[in-house]
Order: C-alpha cells, then sequence, then structure tokens
C-alpha cells in the first residue's frame, strides 16, 4: 500500500519502560515472527479488529513488528451495529493516533431485514451479523490472510487449531484436515480463493494478554474498568443499560451497580462481572484468584456444547 | 438453567477438590519463556487423566468450563468426583464421537514459578506424525507408562521419535503406581529399564516419577503420604526446573523475513535470531550471495538495542547497500552455516501419499523457500531402532533421505540448531504440508548440475590424506571433496570396480 510516510524518529521516547519479563518477551517475539511471515507470504493480508483487549494486544503487536514502519495492512471491523458506544469511540480514536487504515463493515441485511439480538435470538443473529458479515467483508477485499486475536486456552475447539488456519474459498474450516505445523516453519501455500487465518496471540493466556496490556501500556476500552453503570439482568447476565434501543422487559429493572466486563462484544448479549478492579493491577489478581473462564459471560458459546467448533467451521472467526 | 447456576452445581459435585487449591499464590512476574512439552501414551496409560489433573491441580480449568465437562459426561465420574478430563481434552466433536483424540492440541497452565505449553498427542501408532509436530517445539518429553504394565513398544517409539526431535530430557511418569500397592521395586525395576533404553537412544537427562494421576500423587502434590519410600521430586517440581532449548552458544544466524524500506533514508531487515547473539559492529556476510557488511544498529519499537540474542524479533541495519532480500540469512561471519547444494536429513512423512522418490517439492526453511528433489535412502524400524533400505517412505515413516537443490540452500546440522537446521516439505500439487525435517549433513554436490564435471578420485594413505587437507588450498575448497576413510582393501576394492 503505498502511503507517503514521514521519516520515523528512532529512538522512540516509550523507551523508559522496564524490559519485559522473559515469558511476555518469547511470546510477543513469537507474535511478531507471525505477523512478519504474513505481511511477507500473502499478498492481501487484513487483520481482523473488534476493539476488544486481544484485538488491542493485536495491534500493539503488529505496530512494533512493522516499526519503522507503518502497519502494512487495513484493519477489518464487522460491526454489527450492536457495540458499546464506548468500543465504536475508542477504535475511532486509535486508527486516528497510529495512523491506521481501517474498514468496517456491516451486513446489509441487518438493517434490510431489521435483524437484532432481541428479533432473532443471539444464534441467528450471530450468524448474519458477525460470521455472513465477516464473509462478505473477506470476500470484498479479496484478502488472502487475515489476522485473527484467537488464543488456543479461550475453548476447546480453538487448542487444536494451527497458527496457520487453512480456510477454503467459501471460508470454511476443517479441523479433521489441517495442515500439521512443526517448529515455527509456515506454509502459506495456497490456491487463488483459499484464505489462511493467522493467529499471532495462539500461545498467550488471559492473564498473559493483561500483563501484557500494564507492561506495555496498551490503551483499552474503558469498560474493561470497574465504575458504576446502568445495568438490567437478563438471562442471567448483567447487562449494560445505557442504549436507547434496549426495551425492558416486564418485570426488569433498570438500576445501577459497579460492574465491568471481561470480555466486549454486542452490549445485549454480553454480560458484565460485579467488579471492584479499576486498575491493572486489580483485573490481574481479580484473574488469578477468577474460578470461571472469560468465556462465560458470552451467551454463543453457551448455546451447545461444540458450539464455537460448529461456527468455526462455518467461517466465524 | 443458567451458567451460574450450572457453575455452583458443579462446585458441589467437586468440593473436595476445590478445597485442594484453596491457597491461590499471587503470581508474580515469570523469570523464564514457558517451558513447552509433549506428553507420550496412550488412553490407556493414563494420559488424559495426567494432563487433566496438571490442569486440575494449577487451576486451569475454570468453573463453568467443569461445569460444561459435567453436563457432557451426564453424571460420569471418577472414584474422587472428578470430572472425564477426556472430555475436557478431546476439543473436537469428531474426536467425541470416536472416542480418540486424532491430532495435536496446545494446554496451557502456569505455577507461580512458570508457565507451561502442553502440546498433547494421540498415542497410536498411526498418529507418528502427530507426534513429531508435538516435538518439535518441545523442550521435554513426559513418557507415560502403566505400572502394571510396564514399558511398552510404543514406549521406545515414543522415545526414539522424541530424541530425532531433538528432545533431550525425558520424564518417566510410572502411573498407576496405587495400583501396584506402591511397589517400590516395581517402580525401580520399570525405572531402570527405561534408564537404558534412553541411554541406548543418548539421552542422559531422565527423571523418573511413581505417579497415580487419578489420586493427584507426585503430578502437583506430593504422594508422600502413600510412598514413604519415595523422596524424589513431583512431575510439577521437575517441570519448573527443566531447561529450555536455547540457540545462543552458536553462530549468529538471522534468517530475513522482509526488508523494510519505511523512507528513503531508512533499510532494515527483519527477522528473528535463529542462534548466536549480534551487536553493533559485529561482521556479517549475507548468504547465499557471500556479501559482507558490518551491523550498525539493531532497531526495535522500544528502543535502538545494544546486542541482540536467539529468539529476537529485531531489525538489523547493516553499514552499507548490499543485495538482501528475504530468504537470505545474515550470518556471523567467522561461524557460517553450510551452504550448498545437497544435504542429507531425516524426516517424518506425515500425508497418506508418503515421500516420492524424484518428485520435486518446495522446501521450506526459516523464510527461505525452494524447490528440492527428495531421494529416501532408508527408513526406520521403530520397533528395532534399525535403519533399512528404502527407496520410498510411506506416511508415519521416519526415513534418511538425500536432499538436492536447483539453487543454493543454507543450513546447519539440526543437532547443533534446531531452527536453521530444520524444514517442512510442502507437495506443490496439493500445497499441503508433507514431511518435516532434520538436516544431518552436507553433501558434496556430487549429482544435480555439478553431475557432468570431471571429477579425480585418489586412493590415498591416512597421513598424506591428514597432510593434505590441512593446507590452505585444500582447506579453502573443502566444499567441493568428498572424503571417505577405509581400509586399503576395501579402497583397492572400489577401485577396481570403477572403469577409467
Amino acid at each position: 500500500m503505498p502511503h507517503n510516510h514521514p521519516e520515523t524518529e528512532l529512538h522512540n521516547p516509550q523507551s523508559t519502560k522496564p524490559p519485559l519479563d522473559p515469558h511476555l518477551k518469547a511470546l510477543e517475539n513469537e507474535a511478531i515472527h507471525i505477523f512478519r511471515e504474513v505481511a511477507a507470504e500473502f499478498e492481501r493480508p487484513v487483520m481482523l479488529y473488534s476493539i476488544g483487549k486481544d484485538s488491542s494486544v493485536l495491534l500493539h503487536l503488529a505496530r512494533k513488528a512493522f516499526y519503522p514502519g507503518r502497519v502494512p495492512f487495513p484493519l477489518l471491523h464487522v460491526d454489527t451495529g450492536w457495540k458499546f458506544r464506548e468500543m465504536i469511540a475508542f477504535r475511532d480514536e486509535i486508527v486516528e493516533k497510529y495512523d491506521l487504515d481501517l474498514v468496517v463493515h456491516t451486513n446489509p441485511r441487518g438493517a434490510a431485514e431489521n435483524v437484532t439480538p432481541f428479533s432473532h435470538g443471539s444464534a441467528l443473529y450471530t450468524d448474519i451479523m458477525k460470521t455472513e458479515a465477516l464473509r462478505q467483508a473477506l470476500d470484498a477485499g479479496q484478502y488472502d490472510a487475515a489476522f485473527g486475536g484467537a488464543r488456543r486456552d479461550e475453548e476447546a475447539s480453538r487448542a487444536k487449531e494451527r497458527i496457520y488456519s487453512f480456510r477454503t474459498p467459501d471460508h470454511r474450516w476443517d479441523p479433521r484436515n489441517q495442515r500439521p505445523e512443526l517448529w515455527n516453519i509456515y506454509n502459506g501455500m495456497i490456491r487463488k480463493g483459499e484464505s489462511v487465518r493467522a493467529f499471532p496471540l495462539s500461545n498467550w493466556t488471559e492473564v498473559d494478554i493483561w500483563r501484557y496490556i500494564q507492561a506495555e501500556e496498551i490503551p483499552i476500552v474503558p469498560l474493561y474498568f470497574a465504575k458504576k453503570r446502568p445495568i438490567v439482568e437478563r438471562d442471567g447476565m448483567m447487562i449494560l443499560a445505557e442504549d436507547p434501543r434496549l426495551e425492558l422487559l416486564p418485570g426488569e429493572v433498570k438500576r445501577e451497580e459497579v460492574i465491568r466486563f471481561r470480555t466486549l462484544g454486542c452490549f445485549p448479549l454480553t454480560g458484565a462481572i460485579r467488579s471492584g478492579a479499576t486498575t491493572l493491577d486489580d483485573i490481574i489478581s481479580e484473574l488469578e484468584t477468577a474460578t470461571v473462564s472469560e468465556r462465560q459471560g458470552r451467551a454463543i458459546d453457551r448455546d451447545q456444547s461444540g458450539s464455537m467448533e460448529k461456527k468455526k467451521r462455518e467461517g466465524y472467526f | 438453567m443458567t451458567a451460574p447456576a450450572i457453575a455452583n452445581a458443579a462446585l458441589d459435585d467437586a468440593t473436595e477438590v476445590v478445597t485442594y487449591t484453596a491457597q491461590e499464590p499471587v503470581r508474580a512476574t515469570r523469570d523464564s519463556r514457558p517451558l513447552r512439552l509433549i506428553t507420550c501414551g496412550s488412553v490407556d496409560d493414563g494420559k488424559s487423566t495426567l494432563i487433566g489433573r496438571l490442569l486440575w491441580d494449577t487451576k486451569a480449568v475454570k468453573e463453568d468450563q467443569a461445569a460444561t465437562l459435567q453436563r457432557d459426561s451426564n453424571g460420569k465420574q471418577n472414584d474422587l468426583g472428578l470430572p472425564d478430563f477426556a472430555l475436557l481434552l478431546d476439543g473436537l466433536q469428531a474426536e467425541r464421537e470416536q472416542g480418540i483424540t486424532i491430532d495435536v492440541a496446545y494446554r496451557y497452565f502456569s505455577t507461580d514459578k512458570r508457565s507451561f505449553i502442553v502440546a498433547d498427542t494421540p498415542g497410536h501408532e498411526q498418529y507418528t506424525r502427530n507426534m513429531a509436530t508435538g516435538a518439535s517445539t518441545a523442550d521435554l518429553a513426559v513418557l507415560l507408562v502403566d505400572a502394571r504394565v510396564g514399558l511398552l513398544e510404543q514406549t521406545r517409539r515414543h522415545a526414539t521419535i522424541a530424541t530425532l526431535m531433538g528432545i533431550r530430557q525425558f520424564v518417566l511418569a510410572v502411573n498407576k503406581i496405587d495400583l501396584t500397592n506402591y511397589d517400590r521395586s516395581r517402580f525401580e525395576q520399570i525405572s531402570h529399564e527405561f534408564r537404558e533404553l534412553a541411554l541406548s537412544l543418548g539421552v542422559r537427562q531422565v527423571t523418573a516419577i511413581p505417579v497415580s494421576a487419578l489420586k493427584g500423587e507426585n503430578v502437583v502434590y506430593d504422594g508422600r503420604a502413600s510412598m514413604p519410600w519415595y523422596d524424589g521430586p513431583t512431575l510439577i517440581e521437575v517441570l519448573e526446573l527443566a531447561t529450555t532449548r536455547s540457540a545462543q552458544t552458536v553462530g549468529f544466524r538471522l534468517p530475513v523475513q522482509r526488508v523494510s524500506r519505511p523512507g528513503e533514508s531508512f533499510r532494515g531487515y527483519q527477522g528473528t535470531v535463529a542462534g548466536g547473539s549480534v551487536k553493533p559492529g559485529d561482521s556479517v556476510v549475507i548468504l547465499p550471495s557471500g556479501m559482507v557488511a558490518n551491523v550498525t544498529k539493531i532497531v526495535t519499537f522500544d528502543l535502538v538495542r545494544n546486542a541482540a540474542v536467539a529468539g529476537d524479533a529485531i531489525t538489523l541495519v547493516l553499514d552499507r547497500q548490499v543485495d538482501v532480500s528475504r530468504g537470505d540469512v545474515i550470518a556471523a561471519i567467522d561461524s557460517q552455516p553450510m551452504t550448498g547444494l545437497a544435504f542429507d536429513a531425516q524426516l517424518v512423512a506425515l500425508q497418506p501419499e508418503g515421500i516420492q522418490p524424484g518428485k520435486r517439492y518446495w522446501l521450506k526453511s526459516g523464510s527461505r523457500r525452494q524447490r528440492v528433489q527428495v531421494q529416501p535412502a532408508s527408513q526406520l524400524d521403530l520397533k528395532t531402532g534399525k535403519w533399512n533400505h528404502a527407496d520410498e517412505l510411506p506416511m508415519n515413516a521416519i526415513g534418511k533421505v538425500h536432499l538436492i537443490f536447483d539453487e543454493q540452500a543454507i543450513f546447519d546440522a539440526y543437532e547443533q540448531n534446531r531452527t536453521t537446521g530444520a524444514f517442512i516439505l510442502i507437495d506443490p500439487d496439493t500445497n499441503n504440508t508433507v514431511a518435516g525435517g532434520m538436516i544431518t549433513a552436507k553433501r558434496a554436490a556430487l549429482g544435480g548440475i555439478h553431475a557432468e564435471e570431471s571429477r579425480v578420485i585418489l586412493s590415498l594413505p591416512a597421513d598424506l590424506a591428514d597432510q593434505l587437507m590441512a593446507t590452505e588450498l585444500f582447506a579453502g575448497r573443502r566444499e567441493d571433496v568428498e572424503v571417505r576413510r577405509v581400509t586399503a582393501g576395501k579402497a583397492a576394492e572400489i577401485i577396481d570396480t570403477i572403469d577409467g
């Protein structure tokens, strides 16, 4: 992508930070290696940017990988239209600050058929507004490689996914027939129309993500920190009640609670947790004694066991 | 039932276990790299239970995951009220249906001292390829045997594959020791046999541990109450102290991934240091061109660094305009890798088509991809440890092969460097990865495009040959010479068979 790039100051003013510990350094090195390899081997890479903490780490690593150059591929945000408002504001600020190319795609069916998490249920809504939307955006951009922030520790079916995860022209993942992946040698050979999803954070755990955010002072959406916020309880989840499109059902009461979010997605499908964690230190110590996994707050993973595998086969990230 | 309700239900069922982990240390900064390990053994040996136990006792399994587990196992539990760990580990629906593990899965857990990445691979013979994949990145192998059964043929197979892939630290977990009534002599007999086996493969670093994965004895918590006679470390203690492999003691290597040119005044070579270290002022050679330059700067996002070591992802700036592109290797000038058109290697065939003689594959090593022709020479019999002649290699075979390149290839021996000595083969017809390989040595370029060049075969007394080879003239062209040391009788026999 030709771009008039200003000369970059080589001595980065951020260098006052203490060096990373060897554990995080090893994870960072691995991720940078993957970024560079994909950028060199593929013609049209793109980075999936979901605005969450993993995406924030992914973006930071991309900037490190290509420094002093610019990030040599665009960011793609699949916007369902139901994200937290603070996420969108954060996204636009980051894109501006780091001089990034951003592509935003929303499935037109959302508006045309009025597809909402309330009207269609979480499974169908996710299928249309996330999975289908992602396929549309990848096809439109003719991207042959897409970076994602998925981690193997997130969910059982992810544990076997490769770092270069091969997809057919219709974006399908065949878990039974994955390419073997040895050492740090990645096979990026594909035919026209086929693509690869690349996961630089494969070997990171949730604690690693938070410790890295802390060590590298990476900006994240404020919703991760505890604050008194309006919520409503629904299906055993605490949902943020600030968007006027959220209609209270009979018996539901809006109230204020000190809460935060462990993961961010579409606000009607993302449950908050009661937490007083207002700093990264608080979050990390909360996490290290946590007894439930981060995906517990996500409605879409609970539909059925093996539901993530099913969604992934169909092209979900 | 809502998720928290399920989680609570799981809690009630597993109360005994939760009390184990009541004391949760606040985890400090990690002062070492994650240890990568591979577990070898079969379902019968209790492998899933052992890994499940590691995850459970280090609190890597969260309540909601345990709840899903509880739900999926339909209330099936073992004697201790623990859920069926195999369900936790076998991630893919296809595998659950078949009840076997068919692929490599990666698991993560940590203690307050270190974090761990486990490559969990199936034990069946037909999955040698998966074990080789898992072993390729591992620092250590945990081999599991059933205390009642002792070493099996598969134990030898697993140990052999692990050794071939470069693993030099073994832990033998003698599992189900509770079912032998904690029989000390049985444990000692098995560990003795295993040490002999390991030694025959050249592995000296062996720790044998009597374990009950089911009861959690000598895995994370010690089993002193049941085995007062065992005063060695628990499995987790061995893992915490194990060494991670490092390529820092060999010559500097930087396989160039990409050239960074953000503006006219900056030109940097980006890659991950694959061996040794580098600092500004060092003289380097660019291979295969052989051009020489000096390092002026090591650039990273955070600061301009004084040095970089193996494993670091860096951007290197040189003092002069030289032609460097992706796939080149920047190396220490006084400790260069081998370059040439023919190499010997060992490889594991990973796909049903096997490795066919004479077929032209893509070879990728580091960031370098080039055409190669593969000639199988022999195949390892995993039962006997013998190498038998072979013309082709079927799936799961481990073979010795000759590699013949059209263009200069750049390697170290795998024994010296696990990064620059490793490669994969890609089938140009399917684009699939069909083999993982390890370079053993360079061959004199007697085949390929040099086949028609004129050569002389000399038969010399050993002392005269040694003197000749010590000369500067000879040393300068050492790469072009092939030397075999044989008896005078054998030499006469060979010479006699040549017309000319």
